[in-house]
């Protein structure tokens, strides 16, 4: 179990926009069902460092950035609809 | 109760765009602060627009600005203007940054987002530059993410109201598909145009094969603004919109400054030659020399030392020269000292319109002073019927506000009668001077005529001049009129030459005369003389004679007393009163 690898997540948020904090709700959760004890969440907010956003191209809140392991995938929204989010992340063989 | 100060009718501050014809139209550009919607189809020019308002504002207005580039990278409109000569390269390292905020196209939605996280990045960006004015490229890109018309309806008014709230003044180019003129019906966005205080809609038709060019203001809050549909082109020199001469407008500077035609007997038909700055148009059937009219035109500004151009839309530029060589207009030199340029326009194609700013900016480009263009009459070939007057008219008005002296000629249709007259464009009405050369076919040969039509401003002959092209170059003649009918060439020759003949012969005939009466005087003199002689001899003959009488007389009286004396009859005294 441990040999699998770690999902790292770089989650971009607008402050405390209701949307934003959807996703970071819909993360959690997720990751807590399917990936516990390897994943890694970071929270990036816009408002205060904006020139992350702007290195990374990252147009819409909130917008979820998989870095590892590759490929690189970008997620938009809310994350609320759990089988598209796990088929973008190649998690599909988890879903029961 | 109403105070001045307050008027309701607020006039906007206006951005410069720096685009020729759109601050005219506007009044002085985009309204300051606020949204302005840029509609066009696909290649319409929506982002070299954006682009220009942009590098105007960071370098004209001190007001630094942003790119927010959805369709294209940044690196590649950038590499695209590179070709106006913007310099952006200069400007992206301070006053415009280009943000990349293409989507990635392997993006994956799920559940609800907005745009609020791109405009609190942007507005980190504006703050740190200081930027004053936004482009958002292509919206549409963006809008096409959201999921329903609610969603994007609520975007873009999240967006309008950020736009207000940070002060900026903002242009959103979007695109719309076919027909731009009925789009706000049939666009999902249309209302966009509804919130936004400015909207301008570009679109490119195609017109009998040829690419036209339009701009229309649809609407401009709290101003006025021109209404009607603008060409407009892009050029070399990015986004030129062609308007005609705006109300209000300074009128260019008149002079009574002459300049030569080029032709000496012409300039003193027209009481001195062209005005400075005048149009001159010169009409005439294919060979009727007005190529070589408007070269010796282009000869004689040269001479003078003014910058001249000479646009050609028949031939090259070095069959010209070799073409006006032949009849002694010497232009090479002129071209190798740079005072002259030869334009050969025969390969630009386009719209009149695209023709005309390619003409206005080789003008400026050359500081030209003197422009020919042959044949103007170019400009309505197909599929530019409808504008092409349109394009004269601007461009007379053009020449005339820069002070440059225009002359044209024109092709009038062989089957046109002169006097129906006119060119295709309507030009004739509007040029200052107008001279009409045709063909005169007589007693079997074809000669040419030239006759000024209308001439403003000046007095001038209405004398048909048959023009002489010889190696010597141009040159005005006299007609003959003979019973009624116009003499030219040979038969103008032929009577010349007999009035020539007739005029010896009289001068002949009167040498003679005087000859003859030389003798007869001489003959008189001398009789005078030998009379005169004859005379005094005649007087001294008579006093001889008078002379000898007389002492005869007395030698006979004294011989008479002597006689009586050697008698000695009588004493003196006594003797006498007997002898009684």
């Amino acid at each position: 179990m441990n040999r699998r690898p770690v999902f790292k997540f770089r989650l971009f948020v607008a402050d405390h926009a209701t949307n934003s904090l959807q996703a970071v709700a819909n993360l959690k959760t997720l990751c807590a069902q399917y990936l516990p004890e390897r994943h890694e969440i970071e929270i990036v907010d816009v408002h205060r460092t904006p020139e992350r956003a702007l290195s990374e191209g990252v147009l819409m809140t909130p917008t979820l950035i998989k870095t590892s392991p590759s490929p690189v995938r970008k997620i938009v929204g809310t994350l609320s609809q759990t089988r598209t989010v796990l088929q973008a992340l190649g998690l599909e063989s988890q879903v029961a | 109760m109403f105070s001045l100060s307050k008027s309701p009718q607020r006039v906007f501050k206006k951005a410069p765009t720096g685009i020729v014809g759109f601050d005219e139209m506007t009044g002085g550009g985009l309204p300051q602060g606020r949204a302005t919607l840029l509609e066009g189809g696909p290649g319409s020019g929506k982002t070299v627009f954006a682009l220009r308002f942009l590098v105007h504002g960071a370098r004209a207005c001190k007001e630094p600005g942003i790119f927010v580039a959805f369709e294209e990278t940044s690196e590649r409109i950038a590499a695209n203007a590179e070709s106006f000569g913007w310099n952006l390269a200069e400007l992206r390292r301070k006053q415009l940054f280009f943000i990349d905020a293409q989507p990635s196209p392997d993006l994956v939605q799920s559940g609800e987002f907005d745009i609020g996280g791109m405009l609190a990045t942007i507005g980190a960006k504006a703050k740190e530059i200081g930027a004053r004015r936004i482009v958002f490229d292509a919206l549409d890109i963006v809008l096409a993410l959201l999921p329903d018309a609610a969603t994007k309806r609520r975007e873009v008014y999240r967006l309008h109201n950020w736009l207000l709230e940070q002060k900026f003044t903002a242009l959103i180019t979007a695109k719309v598909g076919g027909d731009a003129d009925n789009s706000h019906t049939t666009q999902p966005y249309g209302f966009m145009q509804f919130m936004v205080d400015c909207a301008v809609v570009l679109n490119h038709r195609i017109m009998h094969g040829v690419s036209q060019r339009n701009l229309r203001i649809q609407k401009f809050r709290g101003a006025a603004f021109d209404e009607n549909e603008s060409p407009f082109v892009i050029g070399p020199g990015g986004f030129d919109v062609a308007i005609a001469r705006t109300l209000g407008r300074v009128d260019a500077k008149v002079t009574n400054e002459r300049v030569t035609s080029g032709v000496k007997r012409l300039d003193t038909m027209l009481g001195g030659g062209y005005y400075r700055g005048a149009s001159v148009l010169i009409t005439g059937f294919p060979g009727t020399a007005k190529t070589t009219m408007s070269g010796a035109f282009a000869e004689a500004a040269c001479k003078r030392g003014e910058r001249t151009m000479f646009v050609s839309f028949d031939s090259d530029g070095k069959e010209i020269i070799r073409n006006l060589a032949s009849v002694g207009i010497q232009l090479e030199r002129f071209v190798k000292s740079g005072i002259l340029r030869m334009v050969s326009a025969r390969t630009i194609t386009g719209s009149a319109e695209t023709l005309l700013v390619r003409i206005k900016s080789l003008t400026k480009e050359h500081k030209a002073r003197c422009l020919v263009i042959d044949p103007v009459s170019t400009l309505s070939k197909s599929g530019n019927e409808l504008t092409a007057h349109g394009v004269a008219e601007r461009l007379i008005d053009w020449s005339k506000a820069d002070g440059i002296t225009l002359v044209c000629t024109s092709l009038l249709d062989e089957m046109a009668s002169q006097m129906t007259g006119g060119t295709p464009l309507q030009i004739s009405t509007l040029a200052d001077t107008w001279i009409h050369l045709n063909y005169l076919v007589q007693a079997g040969e074809r000669n040419r005529g030239m006759s000024i039509i209308k001439s403003r401003g000046t007095a001038h002959s209405n004398q048909v001049r048959e023009l002489i092209l010889s190696d010597a170059g141009v040159t005005l003649a006299d007609i003959y009129t003979a019973g009624g009918e116009v003499l030219m060439g040979t038969l103008r020759w032929e009577k010349e030459s007999a009035e020539r003949v007739a005029k010896e012969v009289a001068e002949v005939a009167g040498k003679l005369k005087r000859v003859s009466l030389d003798a007869e005087e001489a003959v008189l003199e001398v009789r005078a003389k030998s009379l005169q002689t004859e005379l005094v001899a005649k007087k001294v003959e008579k006093t001889l004679l008078t002379r000898t009488t007389e002492s005869r007389e007395r030698e006979l009286t004294t011989g008479r007393t002597r006689l009586r004396e050697l008698r000695g009859g009588d004493a003196k005294s006594g003797r006498e009163e007997r002898h009684q």
